[in-house]
């Protein structure tokens, strides 16, 4: 789709004869992301839409909804949002801490602390993209009744940009060059750059803000010994009262709430630990609990739970992809002590026609039906966002015979062992991911269909704990990405695509050079796409800014750089009486206080 | 026995230096990094984990990390846990009364189904008692925690919906609930643990018993005109248990470090989940102490049981 298409709809949207969501839908068919597609409205003069979450009940009094009880089946172990290590410690923490404002799942900015979302045409965004200015809710106090204020804001911003902190968060807030005050609650950030995605620093899971009163002494090096970082005070519904890390969170309401009449649960226990299928069972089938998070089972065992009759699983779109990388580098000779060097080129995966033909050997129907069920969707494109159809630049099938045709076409011709060689090269490749059911079932899938086309497939499966570390002397890490194929799910932390993209940057490939520490894992080098993505960091233009990442989508699937599997979603457990709002794009707490519970 | 004691004790601090140092070079030389999560995060510079590693001393030689270790542990300070970001020591206090609670609870269980079941079928061989407790023993020590601890929740969680299945280590309740709700989501943990010792234990007690059951002198106190009840509790109980005695005592440390898999299936927050946990974050840290904490024990309790052993049965003698 070209630029003044893209101007059309939003002109059509303004006019009223396209639906806000229609639009967010075909925009999210070019591989965009809801959020920044509402962005793109936001930035043209379109109004943000209502929030649902907010409206759908309108209790006249806080409290009386009883004890909340969710289980988490892996424990928040800290309760500091910026030192939060995975999703379990945001969540624990965003009970107690909120951010300026939280993404819905369409992904417009819904309010938390802030009094309205800035936008172009209220004057909070600069039409540089150079500054955001935010207001700030009045009346809102912490836990222990001190005032919430500008400079609660600042702190935060000067907390985590300091390296010495280490802080997990840090990378939301390095655009921002300096905070004004512009009263006591109003601040500008102003960016060292034109920043696109303003909608980062004191958004989502890495917005939310801690006290300046309690964390001003523990700047620095000095943070991991801060007292609080275990004992949050807040400015959330629900106040601190106890916590055991790698067990249990508990807190009770907050009298002083900032938002009228909620929340509507006297008391809330995080209870963590055990595993998945358990704690679906809690929920589904005995009711002991009323929520359990990230439901990674098997869609089988969900359905037979559901039957039951107390509880269901509820499943939220995000930008989660399960893909295989097609290693562009040769694995298996070593240079100045480095596999998958640089400096060497894969004999066989170089070859456009082998990784067209694999594409086409992933079976992906196969996948979502046989093992996934429900928790996938199937999908051609990379950068993938909330809803359930298929790009219209992109399509992928699954065509064994057409798989045959284009290896024969481009010269591997089959051997007396059926498998295709050309030049004495052999069609034999290892094919690695971590130990977890699906993907050792998707391994099967795959193997056999590449049986077929004659290219012989090695299974070979490394540990969860060792596939995904960081260690640099060891070989079956993810980023040294030792064999021909790999495969793993990349999640889409940010309702923004900019750092979701980066992993196929040339500056950013993974080598011994950077401990391995580069996010492009399958070594592809294209300066085209480096070019395209350093545009969209400095394009403010949304419609422009999309353009080039629905650019950058294509160009990673037009070149099976990456072989997109199963698009996964958020599956979540819920009692039947238990009424929420979800967000594929924030906490699963990121309406806790709008949580309520049906007689 | 003053200075056997004292060379016994002499002998610990090499034994539990060596002990330390093989377990700290295996943790470090373990794949897995504490801070992967971060690697994996996009929005995550890589500065951000290298920070951290500098800050928690991971990029220092070995030797330099296991003597900084050594000498902080000496001086009482059991380290710091990355991933939590508090002291270790407060880590397992936190978790040491619920460990105590269920597995002691477990323990008494076993006991009390070992003891009599095991005398009694000693007392009478291969009468049908004896023939069903030892089925059933072999029934209870072949089948691993993990199992019944899932048909134990089938049956009594999901099927009849009597009891719960996730453990909750701070009750909100007060008075007489208090005790019931703990009570209550204890049994199916305590049952699963007690019952599996309780078999193999049985089976030890009845060999024991019978040892002894078939000595002359019982033989003699029968013949006094003993009755059977003082006969068998004060003849043959008293000698038989001496080796009871010991296994209990060797059993004991792992009490205080928990049942890693029943602890994991009914999410009860003891010692055992800590350290899985631990293990999967890569928290070495806490996996050091928890490991330590338990050769200690051990090594302890091997003492204990020694000295027990002598206490009871006086013609050992200590030299």
């Amino acid at each position: 789709m070209q630029e003044h298409e893209l101007r059309h709809l939003i002109g059509q949207v303004k006019a009223g004869t396209l639906s806000r969501r229609a639009f967010v839908q075909t925009m999210l068919g070019l591989g965009l992301t809801a959020p920044m597609a509402a962005q793109m409205l936001a930035h043209a003069g379109v109004a943000q839409a209502q929030t649902k979450g907010a409206a759908m009940f309108n209790p006249t009094k806080r409290g009386g909804g009883g004890q909340l009880k969710v289980l988490w089946w892996q424990a928040p172990t800290l309760l500091n949002p910026h030192f939060a290590t995975g999703t379990k410690d945001q969540d624990g923490s965003r009970i107690f801490y909120e951010p300026l404002a939280s993404y819905d799942p369409d992904g417009n900015l819904f309010p938390v602390l802030a009094a309205e979302v800035p936008s172009v045409q209220n004057g909070g965004v600069s039409k540089d993209g150079r500054s955001v200015t935010w207001k700030l809710k009045k009346g809102v106090t912490w836990h222990d009744g001190k005032p919430f204020t500008s400079a609660d804001v600042v702190f935060n911003w000067e907390f985590v940009k300091d390296p010495k902190t280490a802080a997990r968060t840090i990378g939301s807030y390095t655009d921002i060059d300096k905070i004004d005050v512009l009263d006591s609650h109003t601040v500008r950030l102003v960016f060292k750059k034109p920043v696109p995605f303003w909608a980062n620093a004191f958004c989502g899971v890495n917005g939310m803000i801690i006290p300046k009163h309690l964390f001003e002494p523990y700047m620095g090096e000095k943070s991991r010994e801060a007292p609080n970082n275990l004992k949050p005070v807040g400015t959330g519904p629900f106040k601190f009262v106890d916590f055991k890390p790698g067990d249990i969170v508990k807190g009770d309401l907050n009298p002083s709430y900032h938002v009228p009449n909620r929340p509507f649960f006297d008391s809330i226990e995080m209870k963590g630990g055990g595993d998945a299928v358990s704690a679906a069972r809690a929920v589904m089938q005995t009711g002991e609990y009323d929520y359990a998070w990230n439901m990674q089972v098997e869609d089988e065992i969900l359905k037979r739970f559901e039957q039951g009759g107390r509880g269901k699983a509820s499943i939220v779109t995000t930008g989660n992809i399960e893909h295989i990388q097609c290693n562009q580098t040769d694995p298996w000779t070593e240079v100045d002590g480095e596999r998958s060097s640089l400096k060497t080129k894969h004999p066989f995966l170089t070859d456009p026609a082998v990784r067209q033909a694999l594409s086409m050997l992933v079976d992906r129907a196969s996948v979502q039906e046989q093992i996934y069920g429900r928790t996938a969707l199937t999908t051609a494109n990379f950068l993938n966002a909330p809803a359930p159809f298929v790009s219209k630049n992109n399509r992928w099938e699954f065509n064994v015979d057409k798989a045959n045709q284009i290896l024969e076409a481009a010269g591997w011709k089959k051997g007396a062992d059926g498998i295709r060689a050309k030049d004495g090269k052999k069609l034999k490749m290892v094919y690695q991911t971590s130990i977890n059911a699906p993907r050792q079932k998707t391994q099967a899938i795959v193997k056999q269909a590449c049986a077929k086309a004659g290219i012989e497939i090695e299974i070979k499966s490394v540990v969860a704990s060792v596939f995904f570390s960081s260690d640099p002397a060891n070989l079956d890490t993810y980023p040294h990405f030792s064999t021909d194929l790999q495969m793993y799910t990349v999640t889409e932390t940010m309702p923004d695509p900019q750092d979701f993209m980066l992993q196929f940057t040339p500056w950013e490939i993974a080598s011994k050079e950077n401990k391995w520490q580069g996010r492009n894992i399958t070594r592809w080098q294209s300066e085209e796409y480096g070019k395209l993505h350093k545009a969209a960091e400095a394009e403010v233009d949304p419609v422009k800014r999309a353009a080039l990442f629905i650019q950058m989508n294509d160009m990673v699937i037009k070149n099976v750089v990456v072989i997109p599997v199963a698009w996964r979603p958020r599956v979540s457990a819920i009692s039947n009486k238990l009424k929420v709002a979800q967000s594929g794009w924030d906490s699963d707490f990121w309406q806790l206080p709008f949580w309520h519970k049906e007689a | 026995m003053s200075r056997y004691l004292l060379r016994r004790l002499l002998i610990m601090i090499p034994v539990l230096a060596g002990i330390s140092l093989v377990l700290f070079t295996i943790l470090c030389l373990a794949p897995g990094d504490p801070f992967e999560e971060l690697a994996t995060n996009p929005n995550v510079p890589p500065e951000v984990r290298a920070n951290l590693r500098h800050q928690f001393g991971l990029d220092d030689p070995i030797p330099v990390r296991y003597l900084r270790w050594f000498t902080s542990m000496l001086k009482g300070d059991w380290g710091f846990s990355f991933v939590s970001r508090i002291d270790v020591g407060t880590l397992i206090l936190q978790r040491l009364p619920t460990t105590l609670w269920v597995l002691g609870l477990a323990q008494l269980l076993g006991l009390l189904v070992a003891l009599p079941v095991g005398i009694y079928a000693a007392v009478r061989p291969y009468s049908l008692f004896d023939q069903v407790s030892t089925t059933l023993a072999f029934i209870g020590f072949s089948l691993p925690t993990f199992f019944t601890g899932i048909l134990f929740i089938l049956f009594f969680s999901i099927y009849l919906d009597w009891l719960p299945f996730i453990y909750r280590a701070d009750i909100s309740a007060t008075g007489w609930r208090w005790y019931w709700e703990n009570l209550r989501q204890a049994i199916m943990p305590v049952a699963v643990l007690g019952l599996f010792q309780g078999a193999a234990m049985t089976r030890f007690v009845r060999s024991a018993v019978l040892e002894i059951v078939r000595l002359d002198y019982i033989n003699t106190a029968r013949a006094k005109g003993l009755s059977e009840r003082v006969t068998i509790l004060k003849h043959v109980v008293r000698n038989a248990l001496i080796p009871v005695v010991t296994l209990v005592a060797l059993q004991i440390p792992g009490i205080f470090t928990g049942a890693v898999i029943t602890e994991q299936i009914f999410r009860v927050p003891g010692i055992g989940s800590l350290l899985i946990t631990s293990i999967l974050a890569n928290d070495t840290p806490v996996i050091m102490a928890i490991t330590f904490v338990f050769s200690c024990l051990v090594v302890v309790f091997n003492l204990v049981a020694d000295l027990l052993y002598g206490w009871l049965d006086p013609r050992i003698s200590y030299r």
